[in-house]
Formats: structure tokens, sequence, C-alpha cells
């Protein structure tokens, strides 16, 4: 292997800490990065290291610039926890640390945020400086799995790390085979599409599932994701195994006087171009001259497009609730996977309600831990042993609106009309 | 790293877990729980055992999934009350800590 220059090599040297922008070694192919024209992390860790001058950042750089160089990674896992966990720290041990000692471990915590992000500049105060103080410093804030992430601490200060963080109100999500740390979209908070209170829903569930969060013992992770109307804000339909997203049964909302307004704002051919003709199933109606709209409801599949585009005029029903979606993952065993239909339409108005769904779910997270195969998740589950099968063993009745393909049924031959 | 029992000394990994299998004996199993701040009674061991007994069938440690449902199964609690039991045995996770205590390798994987 080539030596890199400056690389690793001033991990003994101790560094005197009033020499400011020389903390950190010369990493020329990570510093191209940064000359591009869009923001880079390399930046915010250069930052951060000069600034606090911890030996680990300026590890994890040098060895960075060397896999860069090499075109390999070299970080590993293993097993880090803190008391009467299973998970939550995702662990980085350094497979070169006699290369680089500086950078021989930099663990990941994954923090819980609050239901649709919402904090207070308190708490985001005192997680700075907590992490500051235990670890590198360095916050993601939220990767994919819906996490604040604090990356970069030593193993031996995992514990009173998580203490601190625990006592000032944080807790770890989840990681590995667990119930994982849920998303929402803003909500009701501060959001009026929202057609039910994901935010509480949300809150509900990551009370019930706080056990099985943080001790893996499922076939392969859960997610649970909850967007408040069908714009899915939360991607809840890609990326949890559990969607909840907000829609309506009765018919959209329509305020004619403002539909004449954007008429009038933007002309009538903009709402032939924007609006009537974007719909994905001609439900929208609009005769020239006129100032007003129709919407045939019964053919509206909830794309929110119009509501989306004049959002004055045009708003969900008022008979509000969610469906539930389940399967919906990325490429495992099997392909991607949106969710499917399982429930169309339920209220989530009470507590009542809310603890329904809550049962419901954990009859199928019990059916899916009996018989789900190792790394599977449950979308893969049901497809192996079958939809029908599925739906008996939880209890569901299968229903018209539950098909995966609205509008697209073999089974329907059109009648046309003979060209004589 | 290594250890000294009753004048043998005992290989282990970087981690503590046992080199050799068959250095085990109940003696090794407290020195290594010692080291762990577990106190072992008899639901500890239960745990051990079958730990052992698993391994020596399978070749492998099992799944924590499996652990759970087994001893669920045993003491007939549900599997949530098991999975509370299992760490309140061993606090750091039975995957890490009976493993090890159990003179298994360590487990491998993301948890």
């Amino acid at each position: 292997m080539e030596d890199l220059k400056g690389a690793g090599s001033s991990g003994d040297e101790k560094d005197t800490g009033d020499n400011k922008g020389k903390f950190l070694n010369p990493t020329p192919i990570l510093d191209e990065l940064v000359d591009g024209q869009w923001p880079s992390f390399i930046k915010g860790f250069k930052d951060l290291g000069e600034r606090t001058e911890k030996p680990m950042i300026r590890g994890v750089l040098d060895q960075l610039e060397y896999s860069y160089k090499t075109k390999m990674g070299y970080w590993k896992g293993g097993l880090v926890t803190v008391k009467g966990y299973g998970a939550g720290i995702i662990t980085r041990f350094s497979m070169i640390q006699d290369k680089f000692p500086e950078a021989k471990e930099f663990h990941t915590f994954r923090v819980q945020p609050a239901p649709g992000l919402h904090y207070s500049t308190k708490m985001l105060r005192e997680v700075c400086d907590i992490w500051e103080k235990h670890g590198s410093g360095f916050i993601n804030m939220h990767g994919q799995s819906g996490n604040l992430q604090l990356i970069g601490i030593e193993q031996d200060k995992t514990q009173e790390c998580f203490d601190e963080l625990n006592k000032a109100g944080w807790d770890l999500g989840g990681a590995g085979a667990t119930v994982r740390t849920a998303a929402s979209c803003v909500g009701p908070a501060r959001c009026e599409q929202a057609c039910f209170d994901n935010l509480k829903v949300h809150e509900k569930v990551l009370k019930n599932y706080a056990g099985m969060t943080h001790r893996p013992e499922f076939n392969y992770k859960l997610k649970f994701k909850f967007s408040a109307c069908p714009n899915d804000c939360a991607n809840a339909i890609m990326r949890a195994d559990v969607a909840l997203i907000g829609t309506w049964r009765d018919s959209i909302q329509i305020e004619q006087e403002y539909v004449k307004e954007w008429i009038d704002d933007n002309g009538e051919d903009a709402l032939f171009d924007q609006v009537v003709n974007m719909c994905p199933t001609k439900a929208i109606s609009h005769k020239i001259g006129t100032s007003t709209i129709e919407i045939d409801n019964k053919n509206c599949v909830r794309c929110m497009h119009c509501i989306n585009v004049i959002p004055k005029a045009l708003s969900p029903g008022k008979e509000r609730g969610a469906s539930l979606l389940m399967g919906g993952k990325n490429t495992l065993k099997v392909g991607v996977n949106l969710g499917s239909m399982m429930i169309p339409f339920m209220k989530l108005d009470t507590d009542e309600e809310v603890e329904e769904f809550i049962e419901l779910m954990d009859e199928i997270i019990d059916w899916w831990d009996d018989n789900g195969l190792d790394h599977e998740r449950v979308g893969e589950t049901i497809e192996r042993v079958g939809m029908k099968q599925f739906l008996e063993a939880v209890g569901i009745e299968a229903n018209i609106d539950m098909i995966v393909r609205p509008r697209d049924n073999p089974y329907y031959k059109k009648q046309y009309d003979s060209a004589a | 790293m290594s250890f000294d029992y009753e004048g043998s000394t005992i290989e282990t990994d970087e981690n503590g877990y046992l080199i050799t299998l068959e250095d085990w004996c109940e003696g090794v199993a407290g020195k290594l729980a010692e080291d762990e701040e577990i106190e072992m009674n008899d639901e500890h061991w239960e745990i051990i055992n079958f730990l052992r007994d698993y391994y020596q069938e399978f070749q492998i440690a099992p799944a924590v999934k499996v652990l759970t449902k087994a001893i669920a199964k045993k003491n007939d609690i549900h599997k949530k009350e098991a999975s509370v039991f299992l760490y309140n045995l061993f606090p750091n996770g039975p995957g890490l800590q009976a493993c090890k205590i159990a003179g298994l390798p360590k487990p491998t994987g993301c948890v």
C-alpha cells in the first residue's frame, strides 16, 4: 500500500492547540468535495475538528482520505450497548486502527426525535452540549432512519453519555431486528391538509413499543411511519412496513369563490393545464366561460394534485381518517415493494380507536414473528405465504378496496362499438 | 488476552470471549460472570445451560429471537415478558453477556 503523506502519522505528536487551522492533517482528495458547488459534509467536519481539536475527528478524516485513495471502506460493525438496551448504538470500529489509531472507534447513537420532529431549542442545545462533551459533536439530522444521529463516540463513554441524554429526556432509537424509530410528517401541528392526528398516534405507538425498540427479538426490522394526508410527506408508503396515511371518505370540499379568484389570477388555460388535465382519473370538469369546477368524487384516487395547486379553494373532505398500508420496503430478499392496502379507511380520533389500531398491530407483529423467516420483512412474509392466509390469520376481512392496482383489472372487458 | 484459573492460563479474544471452548467449566463461567459484574443464580445458569446445549447441537449461538421464545415456552410466560426477563438477568444483552459466560464465541453481525 502506498504511504499517504501526513495521514495517520501525527497520532502521537502533541498538538499545542494554539495553532488555529493547523490541527487537522492535509486531506487533498477530501478538499475536492468542498470545492464543488454543493455543500459538503467535509467542511462541517473540518470546522468542527478545528474548533474542538478532538483527535477522533482528525483520525476519521485521515482514514476517509485513505479510503478515497484506496477506494475501500475500513469500518466494521460489532456490538456496543448500554445497560438494559440491546439496540440503539451503531457500532463502528476501524479495521486499520494500527494505521489510524485516532479513528479506532466511531460509534453512532441513534436518538429518537419527537413525533413530527418538533423540538424545543432548549432540548436541542442540551443534546448539542452533551454530545460535544462525550462524543465528537457531529450530529446528523435526520437520516433515513428518522433518528437524530449522534455520530462518533468511544465505547467507554457510551454509558455516561447515555445516562446524561436520558436524564435530559432523550431515549435511544431502534436498530437491528426491532421496532424502529417511527417517523411522522408535521401533521395537524403545522399543516391544514392533515386528515388525522398522526402525531398523537405516533406518540402512542412509540410508547407502546418502547420495549421492542430497545431489545431486538424479531425476524428483522419493523418500521412505522405516519403521514397525515395522501401527500405522504413521511414517505410512508415506500419506506415503512406499517404505513398510516391520512385520507377522507366523503367529497373534496370546494369553495367556488376561491376557484373564481384563482381563475381570475391565473387564467382559464392554466386551470386546464395545471388542474383539470392533470387529474389522473379525469374526475375534474370545468365548463369554458364559467368560474367553477366540479369533481366526480367517486373517481377521485386521492392523489392530492388539485388540492395542492388550489389549496385555498379545495381541501380534503370532512369525514377524515387514515388508510393502513403494509409491506413497503427497499430491496431485500425480493425487490422494492410499495405498501399494500390493508384497511382502506379507519377513524383514529379517539383514544379507543388508537388502542384498537395498536391491538391489531400487536396481532400482526405476533403473526409475523411466528411465521416469518430470519431477515424477512413483514411484506415479504405476506408475499411468501399469500395475502389470503395473512388476512385470515390476523382477522382482517378481504375488501374490494384492497386491490393493488386500481383501474388495472384484467377481468374487466370494455365493450367497444364496432367500427361498422 | 488471557486470565489464570486454577493454575492454568485461559486464552480469550480481545473482548474477553474464550478462544478454546473446551476451556469452559462452571468455575471459569463464574470468573467470566464476575468480570461482567453479574451474580450468578439458578435463573442465570438455566440460560447458560440452554446456550451451551444449543451450541453443542447446532454449532452456533441461537438468535435472540429463538432464545426469547424458548425461555417464554419454558417458563410459560409471554414473549414480551421473556425479553424483559432476559435483559434483567443480562443487562448488556443476552447475546453479548450470556454467550460470553457460556464460553461461546462473540455473536457476529449487526445485533
